[in-house]
This record gives structure tokens, C-alpha cells and sequence, in this order.
């Protein structure tokens, strides 16, 4: 029997991006500099998320004429941005044909209490996460991609390395547990039941689970690959940098051999001014990217 | 026998899993030295255009082709098979790749992702009950040259072929529990 958009076809494509980096880029032109780096896979943005942080006002899924420019311009996957809830955004997105939808916090939230219901779609979805709970919460809804939500646009690893560790240290907890503890962490965890067994029994979570927000340099990609991380997305990372081109390629490499310094340090090597970047600590509450969705 | 299973990029853990499961060694493989000193090499689904390009950076094309000119047992799966074709239809010029087999292939031959399925086909050489095959953005083959043997089609189209040392699928027998053509792979060694 032949049946289409399975969830084996939807986690499946996240399986086929591992170990690979998956870019944003806002033009045609941009996306084949990443796909010629050796991109996995490529986000088509209206802005980056420094330029949204930087310029404010409501942020949106990109005008579909961009999205189909940059869905011609390459042969790799192409994914696209909804807000958190906005399952009208996601529609249009499927209707395009983008591979991936992201919804993301990046973008003003349409819906403060419910995200999208990810089950409906034949696309398949990645969302953010801080922690273990939320990653569940997602998966639940039915992402087949999980991302760390870092904070977008800052240049600064530092969210990303704490969402990373924070999930990956709540997994380790879950296999430490016997069985008739698991409805009481699934409870703490406000997550499934179902799901919080599923990550006890393997000890991973049951989609890949990537590294996104604040990755800027090669050593930054090595670096989440360590904690765990099975792909990383650069956001403002690659087009905010002084060198697109050789960075998102150093990049690119780093993340292949992540556990190789001396790679690491050799594509490091004449690549340019990174990002400016921020302080995270210095950003007031309300500036946070990742405190939207729950 | 040690597998080696290439791991540049794409879905690496599955088929180090799928060897496990029949009590193959396994590992994954990113150098030369690694390449050179398997027994049988195993190119994964991933992003091909990503792929290529990290391998003609690393110096990893030539020792897969000595690989299989010593005789030595060769997969691919989707982005694995578009590597070892000789032709690659829609594909930027300066594309790298292995150009081993004489198939030419047709990249995203269904479509874009929301295509993508699964469905059951007979293999040959595998008996007993179809194969559940998962096809990803998945590319097919349009011609064989020379000593190719095709050994599965999906509606007429060319998913799977075999040319003496060499296999490959379209599909990714790596994401299901069912290990029969990893078996079939291992005893072409």
C-alpha cells in the first residue's frame, strides 16, 4: 500500500539533514552562496533575525515571491518560517511547497496560548525548545524536528549551550528513572506520558534534535555538536559576517568534523570578522526571542 | 567484515544500526585512511550536493573508487546512489561525485517533500515478503548501461540496481526494522 507524508517520510527528512548545516537566507543569491558552501538545507527569510531584532515591528512568514525565487534558485531542501499558532502562514507555506516549516519564536507570535496543531499537515514541522518538557510538548503537537531556541539574531552562544545542555541532561535523568516514576516526571515535565517513556526506554528524544540561535563561528557548530547536537542551523551567523561565502563553508566543515580541533582551527583561519553580536545578559526581558511559546 | 559507513553527513546512525541488528561491525568512516581500511563501504541518504562537495574537500572520492576497483562491496542509498552514478541529469556542472556506476539518475524525481511516501516493492534477490520502501524527496534511475541489473521498480521506474560490486537504491532501507537488504549487501563481500 503506498501512502504519502508519512511520519516515517516527515522525521525521515530530519534524519537526511543530520550532520549537515541548514542556512538563513533572505535572496536567491544567497541561497546559492549556502548551497555552494555546502548547505544541507537553506531557510528562506524575509529578514535575518538580527535585521528583525534591530528593526522591530511585527514580524512575519516571507512574501511568497521570495520563497519561490529561492525554491528555484536551488536543488537542496528549502525551509520557511510561520509564527507560533499562525496555521494559516504554515498552509500557505505547504501550499508553496517548502520542505520544512519552521514556527518559529523568531517571528511575532499570532497565538499566545496554542501552537499549531502540526498533525494536520502533509509538511513536516521543526520547533524550538528551552528544555526537555517543551521539546515534548512540540513533538506532541507533531514536529519531527527539534530545535534548541538559542536566542536568534545575537550572535551569542550562550542560550543555545544552555537549551542544548538542559535537554540533554533531562534525557539523561528520564533513563535514570524506573517505571512508576514516569507519570510524575511526565507530569513535573508537562509533557505526554507516552512520549517521556519513549525517551527513557532510548534515551533520546524520538526526532532529531538540532542546535539553533546564536551560532556564529566554526567552533561555536563543534561545540553544540559535542553537547549533542545532530545539525545546526545558523541563522544571522553566515550573511551578518564579513566573509558569507567562506565562513558558511568553514561552517559547513566544522560540523562535519566537530570533534576534530585541528580541522576546526585550519577553516577558522581567514575567514573574516564574525557577527558583532550581544550580550544576552544585557537584553531586558521583554527583548528575549525565546520566551515566546511555552 | 568492517563496514564503513560514511559519515559526512546525513543518516549515519541508522545504517551503523541496521548493520548492528545482523551482528556486522560497523563504523562510521570520515577519512581516507578510514575508507582504505574497510572491507565494504556503505554511502548514506543525505543532502547529495553536501555530500559531494565535503568529499572532494577531504580527498574522500578517490579512495571510495579504489574501494570498489578492489572488489570491495559499495551502497548507496538516495543521495548515496546519486554519488555513484555516472550521470547525474539535473545537477550544477561542477558538481563533485564518484561517477562509479553507468545509471543515470534524476534527482527530487517525485517532487518536493510533501511528495514523499512509502510503499511496498519486491526486490530481486530479497524473498519472502515486498520490501516497505521509504522514498524521501527521493531521485529514481531513467537509464542503465552496460552490466546494470535493475532489481526494483515503482511504477515503472527504476528504484533499485546492481552492477557487480555496486548497489543502489533510491529508497532507505535504513529506516525501518526490516534488515534484509543490508543482509543482501553484506554477502556481496
Amino acid at each position: 500500500m503506498t501512502e504519502q507524508s508519512t511520519w516515517r517520510n516527515k522525521v525521515g527528512l530530519a534524519e537526511m539533514l543530520k550532520g549537515g548545516v541548514i542556512m538563513d537566507v533572505t535572496t536567491a543569491e544567497q541561497a546559492k552562496i549556502a548551497e555552494e558552501a555546502g548547505a544541507a538545507a537553506v531557510m528562506a527569510l524575509e529578514r535575518v533575525p538580527a535585521d528583525i531584532r534591530a528593526e522591530g515591528g511585527v514580524a512575519r512568514m516571507a512574501d511568497p515571491a521570495k520563497i519561490r525565487e529561492i525554491i528555484a534558485a536551488v536543488t537542496i531542501p528549502v525551509m520557511a518560517k510561520c509564527r507560533i499558532g499562525h496555521f494559516a502562514e504554515a498552509q500557505v507555506l505547504e501550499s508553496l511547497g517548502v520542505d520544512f516549516v519552521d514556527e518559529s519564536e523568531v517571528l511575532t507570535p499570532a497565538d499566545e496560548q496554542f501552537h499549531v496543531d502540526k498533525h494536520q499537515f502533509k509538511v513536516p514541522f521543526v520547533c524550538g525548545c528551552r528544555n526537555l518538557g517543551e521539546a515534548l510538548r512540540r513533538i506532541g503537537e507533531g514536529a519531527a524536528m527539534i530545535r534548541t531556541k538559542g536566542e536568534a539574531g545575537s550572535g551569542n552562544i550562550v542560550e543555545a549551550v544552555r537549551h542544548m545542555r538542559a535537554v540533554q541532561s533531562d534525557i539523561r535523568r528520564l533513563t535514570t528513572l524506573r517505571s512508576d516514576e514516569l507519570m510524575a516526571a511526565a507530569k513535573d515535565l508537562g509533557a505526554p506520558h507516552s512520549l517521556v517513556c519513549d525517551v527513557a526506554r532510548n534515551g533520546k528524544l524520538p526526532v532529531p534534535n538540532f542546535a539553533a540561535g546564536g551560532i556564529a563561528t566554526p567552533a561555536d557548530a563543534s561545540l553544540v555538536m559535542q553537547l549533542g547536537a545532530e545539525a545546526v542551523f545558523v541563522g544571522s551567523g553566515v550573511f551578518k559576517s564579513d566573509d558569507p561565502a567562506a565562513r558558511a563553508s568553514a561552517i559547513v566543515d566544522a560540523t562535519t568534523y566537530y570533534d576534530k580541533p585541528e580541522v576546526v582551527a585550519r577553516v577558522s583561519e581567514g575567514i573574516g570578522e564574525p557577527m558583532p553580536g550581544i550580550d544576552v545578559a544585557k537584553l531586558d526581558e521583554k527583548e528575549l526571542l525565546q520566551t515566546r511559546g511555552w | 567484515m568492517a563496514v564503513g559507513v560514511l559519515s559526512v553527513q546525513g543518516a549515519v546512525r541508522e545504517h551503523l544500526e541496521a548493520l548492528a541488528s545482523l551482528g556486522v561491525e560497523a563504523r562510521p568512516v570520515r577519512t581516507p585512511q578510514e575508507i582504505a581500511a574497510s572491507n565494504a563501504l556503505i554511502i548514506p541518504g543525505g543532502e547529495s550536493t553536501t555530500i559531494g562537495k565535503l568529499m572532494a574537500r577531504y580527498g574522500l572520492l578517490q579512495p571510495v573508487r579504489d574501494l570498489v576497483a578492489a572488489g570491495k562491496p559499495l551502497m548507496g542509498t538516495c543521495a548515496g546512489m546519486i554519488l555513484m552514478a555516472k550521470n547525474i541529469q539535473n545537477s550544477a556542472a561542477d558538481q563533485p561525485s564518484l561517477t562509479l556506476m553507468g545509471i543515470t539518475v534524476q534527482r527530487n524525481a517525485f517532487g518536493r517533500q510533501v511528495e514523499s511516501f512509502e510503499t511496498d516493492i519486491e526486490v530481486k534477490g530479497i524473498d519472502g515478503r515486498p520490501v516497505r520502501a521509504v522514498f524521501i524527496r527521493a531521485p529514481i534511475i531513467t537509464a542503465v548501461n552496460g552490466d546494470v541489473e535493475v532489481l526494483a521498480t515503482h511504477q515503472g521506474r527504476i528504484v533499485a540496481a546492481r552492477q557487480r560490486n555496486m548497489l543502489a537504491l533510491a529508497f532507505h532501507p535504513e529506516l525501518t526494522d526490516d534488515s534484509r537488504v543490508h543482509e543482501y549487501f553484506v554477502k556481496m563481500g
